[in-house]
């Protein structure tokens, strides 16, 4: 059980990292990233999230779209408990449940842990349209390659944010450093961040084939 | 006088205003279905699709929005159209042309050029324009995917839609996998700045002759 999950962590944290192997989060990757302080900040924000988001895909999921005993709406609609809802409604849902919950957190923080809600500031209204978000949620259900249980999808959630952090993190200390030599005029600003995130994309090539 | 500015409308999304190249939107879709030219045009025609549809409906029943609540209401129309196109692909494209597009079609949803043209323009303006604009802008994005994926898929594959370029090249397939596209979505904004700032530098030299 340990194992399987140190694995899944492993796996989507370094060698199938969201950023930089699947292109997902890239718009808040280059807008956030010049100073490590904002990076740490989107990053714990979209880690929070993700988790959150993950557990509650899973289980819309698997008791409102996939076919079958499990289906909750097949009570009220019996043709639904053969045919599903997953073409029709996967995506409407997801990103439903997705803007709800990042509208629900933040209003909680806001009331519960002030001091976290104005570190977070303006980054949580910003999760809802950061696809790394729809996409783990997508990638824990319905294009997952292997069925996931429960705490599977929520550790995959919490390691894909985690694996975000940690790309931001690196691409805010590289920024922070490049601010300060001289750069060919036109490459200044996005170009260079994307050239380097290509170098570092290349570097974390290394960790592929660790798990499979 | 109104024609004219309808024709502005149409053509700031290729190159003024381009979403990928001047804006810098809809980076990740653009840089992970690029890698083949293929790919870049089905994504492009696909949100495309989204863009001019919901720039429409929302346009159609902007006064009837409110003001608080108008990002839900968008991403629900932005999504339903996506789910349409999902089926349509599925319905009609080839299936391992649907494998490589993969989550990035429902990921549409999420595209900030879709969303950022029904809040600042869609939301705005009259159903003409904002359906211009979304034709315009949809285009001009996939244009930009075309590029990208061009440039890819020569270097990366040695291949054009599919063709061999030449015999004697030898492929760099580090240009398909995902260095790769950062790298060349790199440089080729520093080519669009660098041009840019010559056309600025010549302005300012024909403006000065006249000082």
């Amino acid at each position: 059980m340990i194992k399987e999950i140190a694995l899944i962590i492993v796996s989507v944290v370094f060698v199938n990292n969201f950023v930089l192997s699947k292109f997902l989060g890239l718009c808040p990757f280059i807008g956030v990233s010049q100073r490590t302080s904002s990076a740490m900040g989107m990053g714990m924000a979209v880690t929070f999230v993700m988790t959150l988001a993950s557990a509650m895909t899973w289980l819309v999921y698997n008791y409102i779209l996939l076919p079958g005993d499990t289906n909750i709406v097949a009570y009220i609609f019996p043709s639904v408990g053969e045919s599903g809802l997953i073409e029709v409604l996967k995506t409407i849902s997801y990103i439903l449940v997705i803007a709800t919950l990042v509208q629900l957190v933040e209003m909680m923080l806001r009331k519960m842990v002030p001091a976290l809600y104005e570190s977070l500031g303006i980054y949580l209204p910003l999760i809802t349209t950061n696809c790394a978000v729809l996409g783990v949620a997508l990638l824990n259900t319905t294009d997952s390659p292997r069925e996931l249980g429960f705490l599977q999808a929520i550790v995959q959630g919490f390691g894909a944010g985690i694996g975000f952090t940690v790309a931001m993190l690196l691409m805010s200390g590289i920024r922070e450093r490049l601010a300060l030599v001289s750069i060919p005029q036109p490459l200044r600003g996005i170009p260079i961040a994307f050239i380097c995130t290509g170098l570092m994309a290349l570097a974390f090539f290394g960790f592929s084939g660790m798990v499979q | 006088m109104a024609e004219q500015s309808n024709l502005k409308e149409f053509t700031k999304g290729f190159f003024l205003y381009n979403p990928l190249f001047v804006l810098i939107l809809g980076l990740c879709p653009s840089l992970a279905v690029t890698t083949s030219v293929k790919n870049g045009m089905a994504m492009g025609g696909a949100a495309t699709f989204v863009l001019v549809s919901s720039n429409f409906i929302v346009s159609l029943i902007r006064p009837y929005i409110p003001r608080e609540i108008r990002i839900p209401c968008f991403i629900v129309i932005i999504a339903s159209f996506v789910t349409m196109v999902e089926l349509l692909m599925k319905a009609y494209l080839p299936p391992e042309l649907n494998a490589s597009l993969g989550i990035f079609i429902p990921l549409i949803v999420v595209n900030c050029i879709i969303l950022y043209r029904a809040e600042s323009f869609a939301y705005k303006n009259r159903l003409l324009v904002s359906v211009l604009d979304g034709v315009g802008m949809g285009l001009g994005w996939a244009l930009s995917l075309c590029i990208v994926s061009a440039i890819r898929e020569v270097l990366g594959a040695g291949t054009f839609l599919g063709l061999k370029v030449s015999e004697s090249y030898n492929p760099a397939s580090v240009m398909i996998m995902a260095p790769g596209a950062f790298i060349a979505l790199g440089l080729l904004l520093g080519f669009f700045n660098w041009q840019k700032q010559r056309k600025s530098e010549k302005a300012l030299k024909e403006y000065r002759k006249y000082d």
